[in-house]
């Protein structure tokens, strides 16, 4: 919907409301991010900030004796890597989204298996889909996540929302 | 710590039904532990100029506490395979002391090779589902 003229706007908005999202870059596929190494610190906040209690996330020692090399990463954490992979995508110039529009429509993952602290991971997004529905335009984005040795891990998708002025 | 058995669960079992309590403080510590710094997700000002009723939550938090929710059931956050939702409205977050109530239930509809199940995830905040299409292959012992 349209603000009103000296609204507060959303500092994250980057690109001009009235320039829709190009269909033509449907099948694009974006650089891979560089190397993103999971740590034990950041599984542990991960896992504090969504009340995730489980010692797997935390506890070394119980996390091997379940059969794990490291700390687990909650199934959800993979949104760390995937989402700063697919901002490549929102933020570039030609593609034409509007971000201060934009919601979360859906998100799937698919592990092969959990990511653990010592993983070193590189994300590669690609854009699957562009759909015009009435007055919004829906962005369906893929993220393969795999180690730097070329191991999958996850694969992240995403569809993005972006409501019409 | 140890879920259920694979082998003593069947179609139609039912996970024990959990609530969450979601206040500003979650939605900032989430924001911080994520790297989505959104300020419809902390800054009533900007979330009401774009038309929403007040802050809202992250749909990654809500879907991330549906996970948890799933992973307590398993026994373990590894357990979690495959799982999609679709995020069909938003918490809404005031600011007092209570937040939001998030309540997550879920049914077991299917028993898949490798000791893996299929779960129906449903979540509502007050009367509106805010995950549909919330589905989830699960391994068991």
């Amino acid at each position: 919907m349209p603000l009103p003229p000296g609204a507060p706007r959303d500092p994250l908005e980057r690109a001009d409301p009235a320039v829709a999202i190009n269909p033509d870059y449907v099948g694009r596929t974006y650089e891979p991010s560089e190397p993103y190494e999971v740590s034990r610190v950041k599984i542990a906040e991960f896992a504090t900030a969504i009340g995730e209690p489980s010692p797997l996330c935390r506890d070394r020692a119980a996390a091997q004796a379940a059969g794990y090399p490291d700390v687990i990463a909650p199934p959800t954490f993979a949104i760390v890597i995937s989402s700063a992979s697919g901002a490549k995508i929102t933020s570039d110039p030609g593609l034409g989204v509007n971000y201060a529009m934009i919601v979360h429509g859906e998100q799937s993952f698919t592990h092969s298996r959990p990511l653990h602290a010592g993983d070193v991971v590189v994300a590669q997004s690609t854009i699957e889909s562009i759909r015009q529905i009435r007055n919004m335009t829906t962005l369906g984005t893929v993220t393969q996540i795999r180690t730097v040795d070329g191991e999958h891990v996850c694969t992240a998708r995403s569809i993005l929302v972006e409501r019409g002025a | 710590m140890t879920g259920p058995g694979y082998d003593d669960t069947a179609v139609g079992t039912e996970l024990p039904p959990r609530q969450y309590q979601v206040t500003r403080r979650d939605l900032v510590r989430y924001a911080g532990a994520s790297g989505d710094f959104n300020v419809i997700h902390w800054n009533e000002r900007i979330a009401k100029s774009v038309g929403l009723p007040d802050v809202i939550a992250h749909g990654m938090l809500t879907m991330a506490l549906a996970g948890r929710f799933l992973a307590e059931w398993a026994g373990d956050p590894g357990a979690v395979t495959e799982y999609g939702v679709r995020f069909s409205s938003p918490v809404v977050v005031p600011d007092d002391d209570k937040g939001a109530l998030v309540e997550v239930s879920g049914v077991v509809t299917g028993k898949l090779d490798g000791h893996q199940v299929t779960v129906d995830v449903t979540a509502r905040s007050g009367e509106v589902k805010v995950l549909t299409r919330a589905h989830a292959v699960v391994r068991l012992p």
